[in-house]
C-alpha cells in the first residue's frame, strides 16, 4: 500500500471562521490517541466525493504535543477541482473520515537562535502548529502574517492576543506591507526564515533573501500544490502492462490509482520526491508543476512527479 | 517464555555465550551464498515468533550483561555519548518510543505509567523504578537519550533531518564495528560514510538516503549489516583500537573457531515524531564460527561467503589477514551441496554435513 499509514477519524467539529476558510478538528474513531507530530506536518485527508476520490493534504494547526485531537483548516477554492469544496459542503460532525499520519515536510531547524515565520493567508496552518511547539520549548520566534483583509483574517485575533509581541498582521485591503529587507536585516544571526503562503509571496522570500546573502539553509518553504486540471491525455504503464487515460479533472496519479496501479505517493503536492517515476518514451511535452526535480530534470524529459505534472503530446510510456 | 539473563562477559575472560534458543534465532546476515553491498531496507512490522524481528526492540538473554559493560565504557569514556544542544527534544522522542514499545512487547519486564507529564518507568531485569515529569530534564539523572539508552541493547544515533539530508548529531555509541562517535558526530550522511568501499560507485548511498529521508511515523524500516570480530567483544572502537586490535593476531588454527565471531547488526529506522528526526538503532548480535556451523545450511554457506567476498571488503572489515585460516577452518565443513534460498536455518530440510568434522 501506498503512502503514509491511515488513521480512522471521526469529525469533532466543523468551525466556519470566514467566508473562506472553515476548520475541522478529528478524534481517533473508537476512541485512543492520536500519533504525537512535530510543528510543520500534514495530513493526507481522504474523501469519497461520489465515484471521485479524492486526497488532499492539509497542515496540521493544532498543538503538536496534543494527541486528543488534530485540526486543520481548509481554504474553499471556488475553481478548483473539488478537494476543498467537497470538505465545505459535505463534511459534517460525526462523519468518519481517513487520513494519513502525520509527515513533515516543512519541519523546524531546532539549532535556530530565532524562527522567523511569514505567513500569506491559509499559509499561516502550520506555523499554529510551529508557534505551540515553540512555546512549550521555550524558543524564540517572530510572525509576519498578510491577509487580504481583517474579515479574512484567520485566527488573527488568537494570535495577537495570545503573542502581542511577536505576531505582527498586515491588511492587503490598507495596504499594509511586509518590509521585507529592514525585517531581514534586523535579524540576529542563526536567525531561520519559514514561508508559507503564495507562489508568488515564496519567490518574493526567497529571492530577497538570497540577494541579502542569507545562506540557502537558513530558508524554509512550504508551498502545497494542488493538482492541476487540464487537457486529457494517455499513458502507457509498461510495468503494469496497461493503456490508462488521464481525465481533465484528475492527476496523472489518481488516473493509476483509478486504473489498480498501485503508484507510490506522499505528499500529493509535488515536494516530497516519493511518486518520482521514470519515463521510457515520450513524444510531445511535459507540464512540469512539481518543486521535487530541478530544473535540468525538467528539461531531460527522463522524469515526471505524477501528483501534480501533466502532459501534452502523443506518447508517453513511464515506468511503472 | 521468561528470559534467563546471562551472567557473562565481553571482555578479560569472555564469558559470553549463546544458549541453544539465541543460535536458533541468531540472524544469520547471508540469503545466498555470496555477499555484496545493496540497498537491502525493508519494513520493521514484526516477523516469525520468537524470531529477532517479532519486537521493536529486542531485548534477549544478553540484556543485563551488555548493560553492564556499556556502563563501564562510558564511565572510561564519556565521549560515547553525545548530544548537540537541539537534539535534546529527539532524546525525549526517543526516550518515549523505547517505553512505549518495551511496555507494550514485554509487560512482564517493563512498564509505563502516565499521568500526563507525569510518568513512571519500571525496569525489572536491572531493577530501576523511576518517576520523572516529562520534557523535564532536571528530573531524570541524566539527559533523556542516555537514560533510555543504558537501558536498552544496541548502540543508537540519532539523526537531525535538513536540508535534505542526515546529521550525526546525537548517540551512544559503546558497541561500535570500528568508527566513532566522537569523530563522526556533525557529520551528515555521505560524510560519516565517505570511508566504506564500492557502495559509492554503486549509488548505493544516494538510494539509500532517498529512502531514509521518507521514513514515515509508524512505519519503521531494518536491514542487517555484518562483519566479523576476534573474540566477543563488543567494544571494537577506534578509541581502543590498541586493546583488541592486537587481539586478531591471536587466533590460531586450534582457537579460530570458538574465538572467531560473525557480528551481525540489526539496524532499524524510526522516525521520531516530535523532533522529526530519525533514530538508527544499531543492534548487535555475535556468534562463534564453532556454534555457527552446528547448524548445516550455515555452515555451507559462511564458508562460501567469506571464501568469496572481494578483497576490499575484507580489507574494510578487518579481517583479510585471518581469512587463509578462517578458510581453512570453515572448508572442512562445506560438503559442496546446494542451500535454499533465506536468511532462514531450514533445520528441517538442508541435509545434514556430509563432511566429517575432524
Ligand atoms: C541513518 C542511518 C545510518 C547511519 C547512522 C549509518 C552509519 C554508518 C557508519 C558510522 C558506518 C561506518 C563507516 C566507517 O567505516 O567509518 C557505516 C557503514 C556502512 N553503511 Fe551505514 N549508516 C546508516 C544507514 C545506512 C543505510 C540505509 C545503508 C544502506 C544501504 C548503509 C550502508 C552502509 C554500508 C554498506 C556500510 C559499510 C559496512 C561494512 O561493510 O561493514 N548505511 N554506516
Ligand atoms: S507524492 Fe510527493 S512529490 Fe508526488
Amino acid at each position: 500500500m501506498s503512502g503514509a499509514q491511515k488513521i480512522a477519524v471521526t469529525v469533532t467539529a466543523v468551525v466556519p471562521l470566514n467566508d473562506l476558510v472553515t476548520r475541522f478538528e478529528f478524534r481517533r474513531t473508537g476512541g485512543g490517541l492520536l500519533p504525537t507530530f512535530s510543528g510543520g506536518a500534514h495530513t493526507v485527508v481522504e474523501m469519497r466525493d461520489g465515484d471521485t476520490p479524492r486526497m488532499n493534504p492539509y497542515s496540521l494547526m493544532s498543538d503538536p504535543m496534543d494527541q486528543t485531537s488534530y485540526a486543520i483548516s481548509v481554504r474553499r477554492d471556488d475553481v478548483g477541482r473539488g478537494g476543498s469544496l467537497f470538505m465545505h459542503n459535505n463534511v459534517a460532525v460525526g462523519d468518519e473520515m481517513v487520513i494519513s499520519n502525520p509527515v513533515n515536510l516543512f519541519s523546524l531547524d531546532l539549532r535556530a537562535k530565532k524562527q522567523l515565520f511569514i505567513a500569506g493567508g491559509i499559509g499561516i496552518t502550520p506555523f499554529l502548529a510551529q508557534i505551540k511547539q515553540m512555546e512549550r520549548l521555550g524558543g524564540r520566534w517572530e510572525l509576519h502574517y498578510t491577509c487580504r483583509s481583517e474579515a479574512l483574517g484567520s485566527y488573527v485575533d488568537e494570535l495577537t492576543t495570545q503573542h502581542p509581541n511577536e505576531a505582527n498582521v498586515y491588511y492587503d485591503d490598507q495596504d499594509q506591507r511586509i518590509d521585507l529587507k529592514a525585517l531581514l536585516d534586523g535579524q540576529p544571526i542563526g536567525t531561520h526564515i519559514y514561508v508559507c503562503g503564495p507562489k508568488g509571496m515564496i519567490d518574493w522570500v526567497r529571492n530577497t533573501a538570497a540577494a541579502e546573502g542569507w545562506p540557502r539553509e537558513g530558508i524554509h518553504y512550504e508551498e502545497f500544490l494542488a493538482p492541476q486540471s487540464g487537457k486529457p491525455f494517455e499513458v502507457k504503464l509498461a510495468i503494469s502492462n496497461k493503456v490508462i487515460q488521464v481525465g481533465e479533472q484528475e492527476s496523472l496519479l489518481e488516473a493509476m490509482e483509478r486504473s489498480g496501479v498501485d503508484a507510490p505517493y506522499l505528499c500529493r503536492g509535488g515536494a516530497c520526491g516519493q511518486c518520482e517515476t521514470r519515463v521510457i518514451d515520450y513524444t510531445g511535452n511535459f507540464i512540469h508543476r512539481d518543486h521535487w526535480l530541478d530544473d535540468a530534470e525538467h528539461a531531460s524529459g527522463e522524469k515526471i512527479m505524477p501528483c501534480v505534472s501533466r502532459f501534452e503530446g502523443k506518447t508517453l510510456v513511464l515506468d511503472r | 517464555m521468561t528470559l534467563q539473563f546471562n551472567d557473562e562477559t565481553f571482555r578479560d575472560d569472555y564469558s559470553f555465550h549463546n544458549s541453544d534458543r539465541a543460535l536458533k534465532r541468531f540472524p544469520f546476515p547471508f540469503h545466498e551464498d555470496s555477499y555484496m553491498y545493496s540497498v537491502n531496507m525493508e519494513q520493521h512490522q514484526g516477523g516469525p515468533a520468537d524470531s529477532i524481528y517479532e519486537k521493536r526492540f529486542d531485548v534477549d538473554e544478553h540484556y543485563v550483561s551488555e548493560m553492564r559493560d556499556r556502563a563501564m565504557v562510558l564511565a572510561d569514556d564519556p565521549l560515547r555519548c553525545q548530544s548537540l544542544p537541539h537534539m535534546t527534544l529527539a532524546g525525549w522522542d526517543l526516550l518515549e518510543l523505547i517505553m512505549v514499545s518495551k511496555s507494550e512487547d514485554y509487560p512482564d519486564l517493563f512498564e509505563l505509567h502516565r499521568d500526563g507529564d507525569q510518568w513512571r518507568w519500571v525496569n525489572k531485569p536491572m531493577g530501576i523504578d523511576d518517576s520523572f515529569t516529562f520534557l523535564d530534564e532536571a528530573t531524570l539523572p541524566y539527559g533523556p537519550m542516555e537514560y533510555i539508552t543504558r537501558q536498552t541493547q544496541g548502540d543508537f544515533c540519532v539523526l537531525d533531518q535538513r536540508d535534505d539530508n542526515l546529521w550525526m548529531d546525537a548517540g551512544t555509541i559503546t558497541t561500535q564495528a570500528d568508527w566513532s562517535l566522537d569523530f563522526d558526530l556533525g557529520m551528515n550522511f555521505f560524510e560519516w560514510h565517505a570511508p566504506v568501499p564500492m557502495a559509492h560507485e554503486k549509488g548505493i548511498f544516494v538510494r539509500a538516503l532517498k529512502f531514509l529521508l521518507n521514513i514515515q511515523q509508524g512505519a519503521p524500516a531494518r536491514r542487517l549489516n555484518w562483519t566479523l570480530t576476534v573474540n566477543p567483544l563488543l567494544d571494537t572502537s577506534p578509541e581502543n583500537y590498541h586493546k583488541w586490535g592486537i587481539q586478531k593476531t591471536s587466533m590460531t588454527p586450534e582457537t579460530v573457531g570458538a574465538k572467531q565471531h560473525l557480528r551481525v547488526e540489526l539496524q532499524t529506522f524510526f522516525r521520531l515524531p516530535r523532533s522529526n528526526a530519525l533514530v538508527f538503532p544499531i543492534r548487535c548480535y555475535l556468534c562463534s564460527f564453532q556454534d555457527l556451523t552446528k547448524t548445516p545450511k550455515w555452515a555451507r554457506r559462511l564458508h562460501r561467503v567469506i571464501r568469496d567476498l572481494p578483497d576490499e571488503l575484507a580489507t574494510y572489515k578487518g579481517f583479510i589477514d585471518n581469512r587463509p585460516m578462517m578458510l581453512d577452518y570453515l572448508s572442512q565443513f562445506d560438503d559442496g551441496l546446494p542451500t535454499s534460498l533465506g536468511i532462514w536455518p531450514d533445520l528441517d530440510t538442508e541435509p545434514a554435513l556430509q563432511k566429517r568434522l575432524i
